[in-house]
């Protein structure tokens, strides 16, 4: 939609919840604060950089004012090749977690529940379901809540090691236990005969890369994938060990607290944001998504024309000056990945049983997008629990419907369309703002829409062969 | 493609009212119902691309505003051409998609008596219905355009026949060949409207 393009986001930010895992409380909310301050010392810089944008020597409104609106205009240029950036890898994830569920029946059978959902939903009256569901959905809300504040609390008190500890044993636990489930689950499925040679040197080597890509350096695309690729893992997961009722619950209520955690001046994501960029500290580069490898740096000392020209001769490998922490440092130097992320997957990773907290860790860890000083070269960012609930609810759609794949079709296009407007308001409003919300709501409304209302409309028309 | 399935919705809603108002066994009745709920919902589908033609254009506005040289970057044709792709996806998308994933399974096609060609004729009627959506939607807007509303009147009209025609399934040739010949029509016309004449076209096919 061209109007989507003319508002290309300068900042995305997506909040997400990060609940970590009990035995690893400490690392995780060092890890969600920093991340959540990094977003905030992002955005913080963002916002000045924007502002003093301008040629350096002029101090005439009009000169910012005309800088203020190439600026915008880049923007609008760029703003369509963004909006694709994000468009591609969370279909890549949703087409995965799809694909996954459609093929192998492991993820769709139900072996049991978290312990953060120890109601179950196989009661003999719907409104002990109902009040089950909502219990659950409660408790897993809660967890999430009490993980966060511990993090912004944790990161307050300056425990970094920590943070880094649990992030790296996080990604550990994902990349190596989930992807050697998940390759275990698919040879079943298609009754491919391995021996645990083969298979041992595998999960080794690929999870070898992914910890390098991911916590030192790599290639973009790389790192990309790997990110994608953990996001489908863990949003797999949670459709396998989330109940009915409980999923779309939670669905809903955590895009609520997304909102609220932060847009509300209390929130703990938004104190985390504003504690990083107090401290001039760069939030975590892992558990978001970056599509660019931003490199520059000091976008506020460059004259923005010298800035467009070095970025139009540099490559996204050119090493940004260390003085400036703002994120994009920070992540080039990880190669794009947040410890947060990290410290999310870790948290996941965790034991079986606090996977939901290593949901709501992932949640809690605010996604968010950064552009970087050369609107050229400007990435988006997006916090991999919006990929991960995006990909939970079109993965319950395609699971669970009555209309099978025209539900998930509808729940597809509903986020994706969710997503441009997010990208269209953080470009109106550039701040951090929530990527949950609206794309959560639209994919909930057109789920339960679909599934009840367009369903059996198809139906019949594709028995008589009408066409509308 | 989000407008479509929004007025796919409502649409669907309605005759779900209608339906559960009426007698399930009634057999006539409730094909009247559905034939009732496929008119509205292409009357609604039309409502919808003039809804969509109003939004881009405040965005075509506000990209020439902001533009340096006073224009935008795609023009109301290309707006045109993408919106009627994208009606055009998305219906036949919905209309296929469980019908490719049957197909992928075991079965035979007619078993009981109905048409050996249900899949065949069903994959022809998608294609010819994405392209029309594709070529009505630059006829609708190049009507909006130049507010010739007889252009309009003629896409509802056509797109009402074309689903009109659907009716006369399983008698195939009821539906797909007034569905093809309208669809020739509307090409002619939409590539008339770009621009396009028969010079353009002798020269792509000699290349020159």
């Amino acid at each position: 939609m061209t109007e989507l393009s003319a508002h290309l986001p300068q900042f995305q930010h997506g909040q997400l919840t990060e609940n970590f895992p009990d035995n690893h409380l400490s690392n995780t909310n060092d890890s969600s604060e920093r991340r959540r301050h990094d977003n905030s010392e992002r955005r913080r810089n963002d916002n000045a950089e924007s502002e003093t944008n301008g040629q350096p020597q002029n101090n005439i409104q009009q000169v910012v004012e005309q800088d203020e609106e190439e600026d915008e205009e880049l923007t609008l240029k760029y703003g369509a090749k963004h909006v694709i950036m994000l468009f591609v890898p969370v279909t890549l994830c949703m087409v995965v977690v799809v694909a996954t569920i459609k093929s192998v029946s492991f993820y769709t059978r139900k072996d049991g529940q978290l312990i953060y959902t120890p109601f179950t939903e196989e009661t003999e009256t719907v409104g002990q379901r109902a009040l089950n569901s909502i219990l659950n959905a409660a408790i897993m809300i809660s967890v999430i809540i009490v993980m966060t504040i511990l993090l912004v609390v944790l990161y307050k008190y300056r425990c970094y090691k920590v943070i880094h500890g649990w992030l790296i044993i996080s990604s550990l636990l994902l990349l190596f236990f989930f992807s050697f489930i998940y390759l275990g689950e698919v040879f079943k499925t298609y009754n491919v005969a391995m021996d645990y040679i083969t298979v041992a040197l595998m999960i080794w080597n690929f999870g070898v890369v992914g910890m390098i890509c991911i916590h030192w350096k790599g290639p973009l695309r790389l790192q990309q994938a790997y990110l994608i690729m953990i996001s489908a893992l863990m949003a797999l997961v949670f459709i396998k060990y989330l109940p009915e009722w409980t999923a779309w619950l939670i669905l809903a209520v955590i895009s609520v607290y997304d909102l609220v955690a932060v847009l509300c001046p209390k929130g703990p994501l938004r104190m985390l944001v504003e504690t990083a960029q107090e401290r001039n500290e760069t939030l975590f580069p892992a558990l978001i998504y970056s599509s660019t490898m931003i490199w520059l740096v000091n976008m506020a000392e460059e004259d923005p024309e010298a800035q467009r020209k070095a970025s139009k001769n540099s490559t996204y490998d050119k090493q940004a000056p260390a003085n400036q922490t703002q994120n994009e440092g920070a992540e080039a130097d990880d190669g794009g990945f947040s410890q947060e992320w990290q410290q999310q997957r870790d948290n996941r990773i965790g034991p079986i049983e606090s996977t939901p907290e290593s949901r709501a860790a992932v949640q809690a860890l605010p996604s968010n997008s950064q552009t970087s000083e050369d609107p050229e070269e400007r990435g988006v960012k997006l916090g991999l629990g919006d990929f991960i609930f995006y990909s939970v609810l079109v993965g319950k759609a395609s699971a669970t419907a009555s209309g099978d794949w025209n539900t998930t079709l509808a729940c597809f296009v509903a986020i994706l369309i969710g997503l441009c407007l997010t990208l269209l308001l953080l470009a109106i409003f550039k701040k951090a703002l929530p990527a949950l919300p609206i794309s959560i709501t639209f994919g909930l409304v057109f789920y339960f829409a679909t599934d009840n209302l367009v369903q059996p409309f198809m139906d019949q028309l594709a028995f008589h062969q009408f066409y509308i | 493609a989000f407008f479509w399935l929004v007025s796919l919705l409502l649409s669907s809603l309605i005759w779900f009212i209608a339906v559960k108002a009426s007698d399930p066994r009634d057999e006539s009745l409730q094909k009247g119902l559905l034939i009732f709920g496929v008119m509205f919902s292409v009357l609604l589908q039309e409502a919808f691309r003039f809804l969509y033609y109003k939004l881009l254009r405040k965005a075509i506005e506000g990209l020439v505003a902001l533009s340096e040289d006073g224009c935008s970057p795609i023009s109301i044709q290309q707006m045109a051409y993408v919106a009627g792709v994208g009606f055009g996806l998305m219906s036949g998308a919905f209309s296929m998609i469980n019908l490719l994933a049957d197909a992928l399974g075991p079965g035979t096609v007619g078993i009981h008596g109905d048409s050996q060609l249900y899949f065949l004729t069903s994959a022809f009627m998608t294609m010819v219905l994405i392209f029309l959506h594709t070529f009505w939607g630059i006829l609708f807007f190049h009507g909006c355009e130049h507010r010739r509303w007889w252009e309009i009147t003629a896409v509802v009209v056509m797109h009402l026949a074309v689903s009109g025609s659907t009716f006369f399934n399983p008698l195939y040739v009821g539906s797909l060949v007034p569905s093809y010949l309208l669809m020739a029509i509307a090409a002619a016309w939409a590539y008339v409207l770009s621009g396009g004449s028969a010079q353009n076209l002798r020269r792509f096919l000699l290349c020159k």
